[in-house]
């Protein structure tokens, strides 16, 4: 899997699955993009609980979530 | 400004506000151990919109024209509001056609097998086995990369129709319009249709559930799925809160009753209803959200939830016509058939929807 993961318009919960996917796989650092403020806060929900980071930027209605540990 | 919300304290009290408003509600009128059911009250529209034609389920019920008006209001405010559309919706429709199909077998949704606990029905912990069940086989499917695909933007209008057509619809229960003496909308005279509380009482419910519900992003299928993937229980604690205090305020009220027999609106064949509210709990997992919060995102903007909440009203009508819905007596003459139906359609789609997963 890339080290960008693009959830943008996937209904709920797959952006969480996605990420939950992505930290199983030994990724540290990477970016999941989402395109609405619940998804949003469920990934951080997610990423935090996993004891990672999170900062987002946002670019028209993208969230960037740049992970890192 | 960050969402005080979508907090742990904001889903909590969220849960506290519906559970105890729930069973207000019937204490003003509304049917017991009903309070605010999506499922019996998108059946109740159905009915009086002339789409099943049971008189004792008929009534455009203000709580859900306020769920979604008072979610579409305050996502405008608080700048959520977005329109868009575009993710399997023919399949969606239908999984809303099975939900409602398997939650009238059980008789309620997600949200009144919880008001039924808390009022004593024991048929209730039995639906919520199956509730988790149907959520866990979902939960399977969306592991192993199941996705109806994406959604896209669209244009401002497209959010409207829906928030438009329930605001019709509240316009018109208010004034009681009927097309002729014995036309739609029709009004039930007798049975659950015509307990009700008051129209303003009911409507203003509904708009401060829909809105605290869109702010804390309450989902009764969430709570459990969430627990199965992730073990993450920030819904949950909504949920259970909404059981305790509908069942505090149901005690306080006089409303507790347990047992199995007689319960108001209900039945005691444990297999089906078992597999009707398992049936639910897939559907609601495939398409992302229970009754209530497919309602909440309707009002967002989203049109892929507004297909599956039509879908649940053409339901409600397919399985009053079809004799699929249960009575206190058990389930209706074809509802078994019609469930496995369901679970075959489910299965179809859960299986093939995937996306690679590499």
């Amino acid at each position: 899997m890339a080290d960008k993961i693009d959830a943008r318009g996937l209904s709920c919960p797959q952006p969480v699955v996605l990420t939950q996917k992505a930290i199983k796989d030994g990724k540290t650092e990477f970016q999941v993009m989402v395109d609405s403020e619940v998804s949003k806060e469920n990934v951080i929900r997610c990423i935090e609980k996993n004891k990672f980071t999170a900062s987002v930027s946002v670019e028209g209605d993208t969230f960037t979530i740049s992970v890192s540990k | 400004m960050k969402n005080i919300f979508s907090s742990k304290w904001g889903i909590i009290a969220t849960g506290a506000i519906i559970g105890i408003l729930a069973v207000t509600l019937q204490k003003m009128g509304n049917p017991a151990n009903m309070g605010i059911c999506v499922a019996c009250f998108e059946r109740d529209i159905a009915g009086a919109l002339g789409l099943h034609r049971a008189d004792v389920v008929q009534y455009i019920r203000p709580e859900i024209g306020g769920f979604v008006l008072g979610s579409f209001a305050i996502a405008l405010i608080k700048k959520e509001y977005q329109p868009r559309a575009g993710s399997s919706t023919i399949l969606r429709f239908f999984l809303g056609v099975f939900a409602m199909i398997g939650a009238l077998v059980f008789l309620g949704c997600p949200w009144r097998a919880l008001l039924r606990l808390s009022g004593g029905d024991w048929n209730a912990i039995v639906g919520l086995a199956g509730l988790i069940a149907g959520i866990a086989v979902g939960v399977m499917f969306l592991k192993n990369g199941f996705s109806l695909g994406r959604s896209y933007k669209q244009k401002m209008s497209s959010g409207w129709v829906f928030p438009a057509v329930m605001a019709a619809l509240m316009i018109m229960v208010a004034i009681g319009f009927r097309v002729s003496e014995t036309g739609p909308l029709f009004y039930s005279v007798k049975g659950p249709g015509s307990q009700r509380a008051p129209f303003i009482i009911s409507i203003a419910a509904g708009l401060f559930i829909g809105a605290i519900a869109q702010r804390s992003r309450f989902c009764t299928m969430g709570s459990l799925r969430d627990i199965i993937i992730a073990k993450d229980f920030h819904l949950a604690s909504g949920v259970v809160t909404l059981l305790v205090f509908a069942t505090v305020f149901n005690f306080i009220y006089g409303q507790f009753k347990p047992g199995f027999d007689g319960q108001p609106v209900a039945h005691t064949v444990h297999l089906w209803n078992f597999l009707g509210m398992a049936l639910s709990g897939l559907a609601f997992a495939l398409a992302g959200g229970c009754p209530g919060r497919q309602l909440i995102l309707s009002g967002e903007g989203d049109s892929d939830a507004a297909v599956f909440v039509v879908g649940m009203i053409v339901g409600a009508g397919i399985s009053h016509n079809f004799l699929l819905a249960s009575s206190p007596a058990g389930p209706g003459a074809f509802g078994p058939a019609a469930v496995i139906i369901g679970f075959v359609f489910c299965l179809i789609v859960g299986f093939t929807m995937r996306e690679k997963v590499s």
